[in-house]
């Protein structure tokens, strides 16, 4: 078999594929359902009931969305210039330790000037955690996919450390978790009385402002330029690495803020649970969205969909929760796959 | 001094070498896959599946051995998934191979949770026991240590003579050194270059998930969440390590494991009371990236590694 450039594609060539992908991934969920004793329909019923069929369920998707659009924007931005970042948990927890240390009172500012100070500094640890990995692959060639992913496993121990030792909260009764941030040094609400907090602003500004990058910035046009294809980067004088490094700088940057805002605006604290994989996630929204910074809202706020969905189905109909993982792993094969279909015709020889 | 005696007692050995046969096995996998050209970033998930498949073989009577095939199959069978993506479709490896990994990590975990809905504590099985081979006491520094290991790292160990063989002594072997690096040479030949790729991945992805089934099967006898943690990534550096050769990945691993051993057994002395456990915990990790950037220098990589190959294309 070989695949065939398709020249014009149609409509239906263009969209049919990844609804197709999207169809089966469901058909997929509804039979594991039935594996684990669930009625099928009953099953997607709750999840989509859990997401969104009340305003409590809404805002948990909304809350739960902040931090994937986050790591999903780091992903999206350094995957475009093929820098396989996959070390977006790592970086989140850094921002999340460096809101801790200075919003723990270290510093007695008032929320104007501290929030702010907080954001650069978050993203600063972020963005140089990533920088040490892209250093070591445009310098002395070792690729970044293992660095970066044995990170995640360093920072977590790092986090466990420190929440035993010297982050450890006095009054934490002994839990493994951080004092709380001060009140100058949370994210307020979006609106009074809604549990929403200002870092789902911050990302739907990051976005668009990635997105502005992208499209309207000789920056955004070189980052394309250079995961496109490096060499011919490189030919038309482009200065490659020094390229991957600032993508490698913004991507950790974004990341950063995940944690930042989880524990910022979200939980006030720091503890080894934080994130449950947003990092990980990140990828697979960052693949939904076709690496677009505008779609990772969107693709965001789908997968926070079917994770909050799934718990809430969990708890009513006693299919595991894991249910939204094998979904959304499915959803993107399956997905790569119908992008290709829609590019190629897949030919027999 | 009472951290170099750790290095001398028969006991440390033994416990790096049982450490290392997981590594052995899942390195293994992944070095056909890369001589073929093709990275499989499904090992850490293809490892879950193993270990739990593995396990739940005999957790349900087919014996031990019903259970080594059963995480076999089962990693052949993602492998095969890899390979149809990877090769026969040329779709981004590493976006495929962590897809896989998701996937079987999430699918495992469900399986767990679905197939053993009430349990508190994970149920035991009668796992495998170590067997006396005498006559590989005779080998010199690591003999004693080899002769007291579970038939599995006997297994892990043969599998290193068998690709390297297979690798370097067979014309199948050539076929694939040839594949990973200059696959048009391989089509001219009239020979099948997604054939053998897909071939390469599907059997290393077999031979990870006996490296998960290792877990479950030897070195404890339960499975649990997150107990692969990470070792995937490990078996990655730990071929860039061994420069894309068994032997010397397989030394890779057994220096790894050591280190391992070493940092678990300076853990218990008296120095390693002061310095915090997540400290140990950490230096595998540190030390698979100091491998990377020590050996990266003059990696032979193989030329074709992630490079799809698009038949009638030059």
């Amino acid at each position: 078999m070989r695949l065939e450039v398709i020249p014009h594609p149609s409509l239906s060539r263009r969209f049919l594929p990844p609804i197709l992908a999207l169809t089966a991934t469901v058909f997929i969920a509804s039979f594991l359902a039935m594996v684990a004793g669930g009625n099928p329909f009953a099953v997607l019923g709750l999840i989509i009931k859990g997401a969104v069929g009340s305003k409590f369920a809404l805002l948990e998707t909304l809350n739960r969305a902040t931090p994937l659009i986050f790591t999903g924007l780091a992903v999206a931005v350094a995957f475009r210039a093929k820098l396989w970042n996959i070390g977006a948990e790592a970086q989140l927890y850094s921002g999340a330790i460096v809101a801790v240390l200075m919003g723990t009172g270290a510093l007695a500012w008032s929320a104007p000037a501290l929030i702010p100070a907080m954001i650069i500094c978050s993203m600063s640890a972020g963005a140089m955690l990533l920088l040490i990995p892209t250093l070591l692959k445009t310098r002395l060639g070792v690729d970044e996919v293992v660095t970066t992913l044995l990170l995640n496993f360093i920072f977590l121990l790092l986090v466990s450390l420190l929440l035993e030792g010297p982050l450890k909260d006095p009054m934490g009764m002994g839990w493994p978790k951080s004092a709380r941030l001060l009140a100058e040094a949370r994210l307020p609400r979006i609106v009074d009385g809604l549990r929403l907090h200002w870092g789902f602003g911050i990302a739907l500004i990051a976005a668009f402002v990635i997105w502005i990058v992208n499209i309207k910035t000789t920056f955004g046009y070189a980052m394309r330029a250079v995961g496109y294809n490096p060499e011919a980067a490189r030919y038309a004088g482009m200065p490659v690495n020094l390229i991957m490094t600032q993508t490698a700088l913004l991507s950790g940057g974004l990341a950063a803020l995940a944690g930042f805002s989880e524990v910022a605006g979200l939980k006030g604290t720091l503890t080894l649970d934080l994130s449950p994989g947003f990092g990980y996630s990140g990828i697979i929204v960052a693949m939904l969205a076709l690496l677009h910074p505008l779609g990772v809202v969107v693709a965001a706020l789908f997968v926070a969909g079917v994770f909050v969905g799934a718990d809430s189905m969990s708890r009513a109909a006693g299919v595991p929760t894991y249910l939204a993982d094998i979904m959304l792993a499915t959803a993107l094969l399956l997905m790569v796959v119908a992008v290709l279909l829609t590019k190629f015709r897949i030919m027999r020889d | 001094m009472e951290i170099l005696e750790i290095f001398l007692t028969a006991s440390f050995w033994t416990a790096a070498i049982r450490i290392a046969s997981p590594l052995i096995l899942a390195t293994m996998g992944e070095l056909i896959c890369e001589r073929a050209g093709v990275l499989n970033l499904g090992i850490e998930g293809i490892m879950v599946a193993g270990a739990f498949v593995g396990w739940f073989g005999a957790y349900i009577g087919m014996g031990l051995w019903g259970g080594v095939l059963l995480a076999f199959v089962v990693g052949m069978f993602l492998g095969l998934l890899h390979a149809s993506m990877t090769v026969s479709l040329g779709l981004s490896q590493h976006v495929v191979g962590l897809g896989i990994t998701l996937l079987a990590t999430s699918l495992t975990y469900y399986a767990y949770r679905v197939a053993l809905p009430e349990v508190t504590s994970p149920p035991k099985i009668e796992a495998f026991q170590p067997i006396s081979v005498a006559i590989l006491a005779y080998i010199p520094i690591l003999g004693p240590a080899m002769a007291e290991q579970t038939p599995l790292t006997y297994l892990a160990i043969a599998t290193v003579l068998i690709t390297s063989f297979v690798l370097y002594r067979t014309p199948l072997g050539l076929a694939l050194r040839a594949v990973g690096e200059n696959p048009s040479s391989v089509a001219a030949q009239g020979l099948s270059v997604l054939g053998l790729r897909i071939g390469a991945v599907v059997v290393g992805s077999g031979l990870m998930a006996l490296g998960g089934a290792f877990l479950t099967l030897s070195a404890f006898d339960s499975f649990f969440f997150g107990m692969v943690n990470g070792r995937g990534w490990v078996c990655i550096a730990l071929v860039v390590f061994g420069a894309w050769k068994p032997h010397k990945a397989f030394l890779g691993a057994i220096l790894f494991a050591a280190f391992d051993a070493f940092q678990i057994r300076l853990q218990q002395s008296t120095i390693g009371a002061d310095i915090p456990y997540q400290i140990f915990l950490m230096m595998p990790y540190f030390l698979s990236i100091a491998a990377l950037v020590v050996m990266s220098r003059k990696a032979e990589v193989p030329a074709a590694l992630m490079v799809p190959f698009y038949k009638g294309e030059r």
